[in-house]
């Protein structure tokens, strides 16, 4: 198991090195930093001071080295636009976009798998085509779409909530909504096939041949199955959290992660972005190490597997 | 004659496929007495583990049944799925042909075992593991103490198919339907398994039904064997009987297929054809495309299954005085 962890930990470095090289020569190949924050009308002696002040007159591979250099030792550099450490604007952001993504994730979680296993037990029903019907239309229409309707009717017409800003809980409400109807609607999906493949298997007619009834075998062996691949899904949306709001950030102005990346992308703030890919890729990475470890423990036969426990069949 | 324990009458069983009702189970009436074994065998598809899975109330609820099922001579179709877990389990066990899929993998064996003697003998969590532990010895599954906390897929199929017995145990039941038990096992651990079976039957004095698609498997441990076809039992007689003085051609076909072991070589001859779909069964006999002793009258009429001796019942109008065939010809 130790083997185990070890060699997906290294693998994950490996992930998480790949998408900051890649990112690092696409944002430099893509534009020039100087003249997306200083503007192009900017005098040309400014230009060049700001070059000479930010090392952007190396060749790209000794910056390139530079950088790793630096974050090897925990240096993530500093943001072009205002001087300040790089990691200090991201991470003030954070909590901020934590205050949409985890309610959202609660109704992800609770709604989604919910719905799903209501539709699976009552499969080919109007309950099922019902619930089909709204996982269907939550995944098809594009996020800001969905935000944008909310925000036509909830905050234009009716004016219930604001449109857009992060001045109140109020605030919050419909970013919430819209994350969690789009990411309810893939678990529903996601839960109900898993339901269904589990509900099919064999041992389902075990249990009911043993004299459970239902319900018991619904929650005693179709459930621990059905788990199994819903965790997968969940996990990607554990690991989603401070990054999946990019779209939804975007459209209610609401000041995250996922807004500041949109800016800093813009503005070629390289070491900005560099640290929200760090920060997103560590997250998701260890949200899926997570995930696999919570599989060992889940599913025994992945145990068996990778743990050198297994003792052969008799 | 011991008093019947399960009797089926007429069931029929239907179908819905692509919008319309296709009838797999035509009329099927059977009779198991306490403690006896009785076989039921054809080739796949002939509705052998519809019949029980109908009578059991295990088929999708989708399925429409119809007939009567009596337990102890009380008619029980009329029970609920929930109220038919009490008999499941308790009265009439069943496994199942796959052992390893038959058993959850995410739960012990022993676990397994355990839920199904906790809730047909009222035990606590400690004593049904006990009774868990006893009962795969007496399955006779080597280290027993260790295997129970194993999972399915650290076992082999043949150990597994001694859990799932352990299973049907445990409710203590008076009927075991198993079906096709030996199929998924290597030839070897079937005659261990069906040895088991006939073990189990001996000290217990349940009844079993021993469903094959191969005679050969249920000659040694049935008492009786009804053939199924194409939805419908076509012969039915005590196995010596049976395999002595074959009625019905299509048994005959199927002892022609047995290899023969031991006796004076003979050539295999495998019936030709295959089983037809139900939802396009043939006018007449079912039986009459494949039947080397079909004649005219075959197809215009079906046999029903009569009386040919005290024990023995056949469908077919050339197993029967000639009287009746000309009738229905
Ligand atoms: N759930 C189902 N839906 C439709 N047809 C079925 C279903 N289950 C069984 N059948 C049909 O009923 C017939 C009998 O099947 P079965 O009892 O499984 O045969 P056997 O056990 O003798 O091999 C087959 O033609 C099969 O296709
Ligand atoms: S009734 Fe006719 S077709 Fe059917 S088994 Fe008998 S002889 Fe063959
Ligand atoms: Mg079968």
């Amino acid at each position: 198991m130790l083997g185990y962890i070890a060699s997906r930990a290294f693998r994950a470095l490996v992930t998480i090195l790949l998408v900051l090289t890649f990112a690092f020569f696409i944002l430099n190949a893509t534009g020039d930093p100087a003249i997306l924050i200083l503007s192009a009308d900017a005098p040309p002696e400014a230009i060049a001071a700001f070059r000479e002040e930010w090392g952007l007159n190396a060749p790209l591979w000794k910056q390139y080295l530079g950088y790793l250099w630096n974050l090897a030792h925990g240096e993530l550099g500093r943001s072009m636009r205002d001087g300040r450490d790089a990691w200090a604007v991201v991470s003030e952001r954070i909590p901020v976009t934590l205050a949409i993504t985890i309610p959202a994730l609660i109704i992800k979680l609770v709604i989604g798998i919910s719905a799903g296993i209501i539709a699976a037990l009552w499969r080919d029903t109007w309950i099922d085509r019902l619930v089909m019907a709204f996982s269907v239309t939550g995944y098809t229409v594009p996020s800001f779409v969905l935000g944008l309707g909310l925000m036509l009717v909830f905050a234009v017409q009716l004016g219930w909530l604001p449109a857009a800003g992060a001045d109140s809980w109020r605030h919050a409400i419909l970013p919430i909504v819209t994350l969690g109807v789009a990411g309810a609607a893939v678990l529903a999906r996601f839960t109900r096939s898993a339901m269904l493949e589990v509900l099919g298997q064999p041992f389902i007619r075990t249990g009911l041949a043993k004299g459970l009834v239902w319900r018991a075998v619904v929650i005693g062996h179709a459930f621990p199955n059905a788990a199994i691949p819903t965790l997968t899904i969940a996990g990607f949306m554990i690991g989603s959290l401070v990054a999946g709001a990019v779209v939804v950030e975007s459209v209610f102005a609401w000041p995250g992660v996922g807004r500041l990346l949109v800016s800093a992308v813009g503005n070629r703030d390289l070491m900005v972005v560099q640290a929200i890919l760090l920060l997103v890729t560590v997250t998701m990475v260890s949200a899926n190490l997570i995930v696999d470890i919570v599989y060992g423990f889940v599913d025994p036969r992945l145990r068996t597997a990778r743990g050198g426990l297994a003792r052969g069949g008799t | 004659m011991t008093s019947p324990l399960v009797e089926l009458k007429d069931l029929t069983v239907d179908f819905p496929v692509g919008g319309n009702w296709v009838r797999a189970l035509h009329g099927v009436s059977l009779t198991i007495r306490r403690g006896e074994a009785l076989g039921l065998v054809g080739e796949s598809g002939s509705g052998k583990s519809v019949t029980w899975l109908a009578a059991t109330k295990l088929l999708p609820a989708k399925a429409r049944i119809a007939g009567e099922v009596l337990l102890d001579g009380r008619p029980i179709q009329g029970l609920t799925r929930d109220q038919m877990a009490g008999v499941r389990g308790k009265r009439v066990a069943l496994i199942f042909q796959d052992p390893t899929s038959s058993l959850n993998p995410v739960h012990r064996v022993g676990t397994q075992i355990a839920e199904a003697v906790r809730l047909h003998r009222g035990f606590d969590a400690a004593a049904a593991r006990a009774e868990a532990r006893r009962l795969l010895d007496r399955v006779h599954i080597p280290s027993a103490a260790r295997r129970i906390d194993d999972y399915p897929h650290e076992l082999s199929g043949g150990t597994n198919q001694r859990v799932m017995i352990a299973v049907a145990l445990a409710g203590e039941p008076d009927l075991l339907v198993a079906d096709e038990p030996t199929t998924a096992l290597d030839v070897t651990i079937q005659a261990q398994i069906l040895d088991l079976l006939a073990e189990m039957r001996r000290e217990t004095g349940m009844a079993l039904v021993l469903i094959s698609h191969d005679l050969g498997i249920v000659a040694d441990i049935t008492d009786r064997v009804a053939v199924m076809y194409a939805g419908r039992i076509v012969e039915e007689a005590p196995v010596d009987a049976l395999f002595d003085d074959p009625r019905h051609p299509y048994t005959q076909g199927l002892l022609a297929a047995l290899p023969d072991v031991g006796g004076p070589r003979r050539r295999l001859t495998a019936i030709h054809g295959q089983v037809p779909n139900p939802a396009a069964l043939p006018p007449g006999c079912s039986f009459a495309p494949r039947c080397p002793a079909a004649i005219a009258g075959c197809v215009t009429a079906i046999p029903s299954l009569d009386a040919v001796a005290a024990d023995r019942r056949t469908a077919c109008f050339r197993a029967r005085p000639a009287t009746s065939l000309e009738i229905a010809a």
